[in-house]
Order: C-alpha cells, then sequence, then structure tokens
C-alpha cells in the first residue's frame, strides 16, 4: 500500500542569533504516523514543533502539509494551523473561560461553525477524556492532568489532520501523567497522525511508530521504537538512554561504564 | 449654612461626577484603541509594527508630559472651538479627555501585555486572528486588570476635574477654590472636600469590587 505523506520537513534551519537551534532537519510524516522525538533539553525539540505551525520562523528550507510548502511568504497561517493541533507544556488554558468555553473558541471563532453543533461535539470529547462534569469549572478548578485533558480537547475539536505535543507531562505530577498519556495512546490507536515530544521513553516505546533522535538541533538518529530503545546506532543516543536506567549499586558494585 | 449654598455644592457635586464620568467614558473611546494598538504593534505584541508604535508612543508621551493645568489653559481655543466657551464643566471635559486619553491608553497597554504569552499562543496555533485574538483573549484575559485600571482612571480625572475649578471649569474643584480659597470661607472649602473624598472613595470600592467578581483566576 503506498503511504501518504502528510508533512515533509526539508532542510530546515533555525537560529535564533546565537547559534543555531535546527541544522539541516528534514522528516517525512504520514498519514496516521504516530512520531516520537527525543532528546536531550535544549537539542531543539520543542523549536522543531513550533516551526511546524509558525510560532517560529525558519531560516531555510521548507515545510510541506498535504504537499503545500506552508513556509512560504503568502503562508495563510490562520487557515494552516487549523490543520494542525498544538497542546503545550504549560496548558494555556484561558483562565477567564470555563472549560466548555476554553473548547469552543475555536470551533466558534475560527472557523465560524454551528453552535449546537461544536457544543455536542466538545462534550462529546470532552466525555472521551473522563471530563464532562468538569464543563462549566474554570481551569483553576482542575488539576494539573485535567487541565492538560482539555488542552488536547481544546485541539481535537478543530479536527487537526495532525496533532504536535510538546512536552506535554512535563509539569504534571507523576500520577497525573498516567491520565494524559492514556489519552494519547487511544489517540494514537484511533489512527490520529502525532508528533510527540516527550521525555517519558517508556510511553514514548509503547506509542511511536518511529523514533527520532535529536541533538543539537540535528536528526542523529531515526528507527522503530523496539530497535532504538533496544540497540541504538549511534553513542549518542545510548549515552542519552542511559541517564534514564539506574542499576542496583550494591550486587553490581556500581562499576557499570557509561 | 444656608439652602442656597447647599443646592450650590449638590450642583457642583453633580458637575463633578459629570465631568469625571463622560470624560472617562470619552477617555477609553480614544485611549481603549490607542492602547490596544500600543500593545499590539509593540515588539513583542502580536503585530509587530515598529512605526505605528514609536509615532504613538511619541503622542502619547508628549501629552501626558504637558501638567494638566498647562494643558487646561493651552487647549482653550480648541475648547472654544467644541463647546463655544472656555468655563464651566461642559468645556472642562475637553482638557480632561485630552489629558485622559494617553494615561488611559498607557494603562490598557500594560493591562494587555501582563496576558500571559503562552494563552496567546495557543490561540494563535488553533488558527485564531488578531482581531479574535484582541477580542476574546487580550480584552477577556486582562479584563480584572482593565478593570482595575479604569477605577484608577476615575480616580485621577476626578482630582484633574478639581483643578479645573482654577479657571473656572466648574464642580467642586471650582467651589473649593472660590469659597475656599480667594473668600476663605474654609467651611465650605472642608465640606466640599469631604464629598471629594467619599466621591473617590464609592467609586474606587464599586471598581475594585466590580473587578474581583470578574476574576476567574482564583476563588
Amino acid at each position: 500500500m503506498q503511504k501518504e505523506k502528510l508533512l515533509e520537513i526539508k532542510n530546515i534551519c533555525k537560529d535564533y542569533g546565537n547559534g543555531p537551534i535546527l541544522q539541516d532537519v528534514s522528516l517525512d510524516i504520514e498519514k496516521g504516523e504516530v512520531v516520537v522525538v527525543i532528546g536531550p533539553s535544549g537539542c531543539g525539540k520543542s523549536t522543531l514543533l513550533r516551526c511546524i505551525n509558525g510560532l517560529e520562523e525558519i531560516q531555510s528550507g521548507e515545510i510541506l502539509l498535504d504537499g503545500e510548502v506552508i513556509t512560504g511568504e503568502k503562508t495563510k497561517w490562520n487557515e494552516v494551523r487549523q490543520k494542525i493541533g498544538m497542546v503545550f507544556q504549560s496548558y494555556d488554558l484561558f483562565p477567564h473561560m470555563t472549560v466548555l468555553d476554553n473548547v469552543l473558541l475555536g470551533p466558534l471563532k475560527v472557523q465560524k461553525r454551528d453552535k449546537k453543533e461544536a457544543e455536542a461535539e466538545a462534550e462529546e470529547l470532552l466525555k472521551r477524556v473522563g471530563l464532562l462534569e468538569k464543563k462549566d469549572a474554570y481551569p483553576r478548578q482542575l488539576s494539573g492532568g485535567q487541565k492538560q485533558r482539555v488542552a488536547i480537547v481544546r485541539a481535537l475539536i478543530m479536527k487537526p489532520e495532525i496533532m504536535l505535543f510538546d512536552e506535554v507531562t512535563a509539569a504534571l505530577d507523576p500520577e497525573m501523567v498516567r491520565e494524559v498519556l492514556d489519552v494519547m495512546l487511544e489517540l494514537a490507536k484511533s489512527g490520529s497522525t502525532m508528533m510527540i515530544v516527550t521525555h517519558e521513553m517508556q510511553f514514548a516505546q509503547a506509542v511511536a511508530d518511529r523514533v527520532v533522535f535529536l541533538d543539537s538541533g540535528k536528526i542523529l538518529e531515526e528507527g522503530l521504537p523496539e530497535t532504538f530503545f533496544t540497540q541504538p546506532k549511534t553513542d549518542r543516543a545510548r549515552r542519552f538512554l542511559n541517564t534514564f536506567v539506574f542499576h542496583k549499586q550494591k550486587e553490581k558494585g556500581g562499576e557499570k561504564a557509561l | 449654612m444656608d439652602s442656597s449654598t447647599i443646592m450650590m455644592i449638590a450642583e457642583g457635586t453633580w458637575a463633578t461626577l459629570y465631568m469625571t464620568l463622560v470624560s472617562t467614558l470619552m477617555g477609553y473611546v480614544l485611549g481603549l484603541p490607542f492602547g490596544i494598538i500600543l500593545a499590539v504593534t509593540d515588539k513583542n505584541g502580536i503585530r509587530p509594527n515598529a512605526f505605528v508604535y514609536k509615532i504613538l508612543d511619541f503622542i502619547a508621551n508628549l501629552i501626558r508630559s504637558i501638567p494638566f493645568l498647562i494643558l487646561l489653559i493651552l487647549v482653550i481655543p480648541l475648547t472654544r472651538l467644541i463647546v463655544g466657551k472656555s468655563y464651566g464643566s461642559g468645556a472642562t471635559i475637553v482638557p480632561l479627555v485630552i489629558a485622559a486619553a494617553p494615561f488611559i491608553a498607557r494603562m490598557v497597554e500594560s493591562s494587555l501585555k501582563e496576558v500571559d504569552k503562552g494563552v496567546i499562543e495557543a490561540a494563535q496555533s488553533m488558527g485564531a486572528g488578531n482581531f479574535t485574538i484582541i477580542w476574546k483573549v487580550l480584552l477577556g484575559e486582562a479584563r480584572t486588570s482593565l478593570l482595575v485600571g479604569v477605577t484608577i482612571a476615575i480616580g485621577t480625572i476626578l482630582g484633574y476635574s478639581a483643578m479645573a475649578g482654577i479657571v473656572g471649569g466648574g464642580g467642586l474643584g471650582d467651589i473649593a477654590i472660590r469659597y475656599g480659597y480667594y473668600r476663605r470661607e474654609e467651611d465650605i472649602m472642608i465640606v466640599t472636600i469631604v464629598i471629594l473624598v467619599v466621591l473617590v472613595q464609592i467609586l474606587q470600592g464599586l471598581g475594585m469590587l466590580l473587578s474581583k467578581k470578574l476574576d476567574r483566576r482564583q476563588s
């Protein structure tokens, strides 16, 4: 079966002015594929996601969505962004709006959809993430995990072609991480195209169709999760993965070399 | 105190309230868009435009640096043109609005800049246009801060309106200056001061109450 390319990132470079953040990064994402981007802090993972929906400008290279260049001068970001859902580490819900109003801002004000229909879908999606009874609550009344699930619904209701997740569990208490990851696993199962930046390695292994390892703004390695996590090709990836592994010091005497 | 004095003070109170509230309202008609444009065109705003920002920034600073008493006299020709005379409470509204608008614009600007950048990016990432962001996100999320600004503006304009008493601007300030300063009838001056203090307290209290009621960030 011919796979359909949804997103094509071609040789993009990003520089804030004090050293390159992304250097010649190329990556294709197929429809229905879940790509997990991992790498050390400051390697450019978040910047990569932000470039895809135009929150950051790139200096060279191009990004295509559905075969159309979206990084040109005349890009109508308002239209492109509706096809690219994004969830942020800090949730960024609108504090003065109820959960339902947070979710409805996009469909009503941006997509100008019918209120009844959008409301029904919002409730349906909130039910799916187990938060229907919180629809009239304000963000301050929610836990971090609940806020993040609302943020996911807020992005989903736009019916995006691809969802970008930028370290969405990094600010959460360990117990709340699970409820958010479960929602993402379910999305992956239902066939959503997703690009996920995360530090949750076990989750990455479970959810990913493909893993991309980024370091110092370059893709050092990409591969299937099974092979990447057990037999990384590069030294750098091996060292990075080792930081997540702890060995019992007493029995082994702590001689394990890095 | 005879009944005619009481009448005069009552009328003065009304004139002060009238000048203050009308000037605040008109100040916002000019100052709100002025402030929105400042916040939006700033280099960290949602539509940076150094040229527009610098011009408005300069105008705001220019007017704000003229002491109100001088401005009052400076704009007399304009006041005559608009109102037909340069004394009385109706005429005082003109310099009050001119002085208030840039001051209000600055407060609006700073309120809008307090809105969390992440929340704005969240709106952008769902494809919201600048108009939606200004209307729903910036103004909506900054509303408590904006209301605190309104309260401050009313207090300041009330103070300015009393200053206009020097040139016959009408209202309580006018009475305080004529009776308290020129005629040394201190009891009338004290009454006007008490009324001014009470007015400021009431308006301030109302504003704060309202802004608290509309704040959804804390219980």
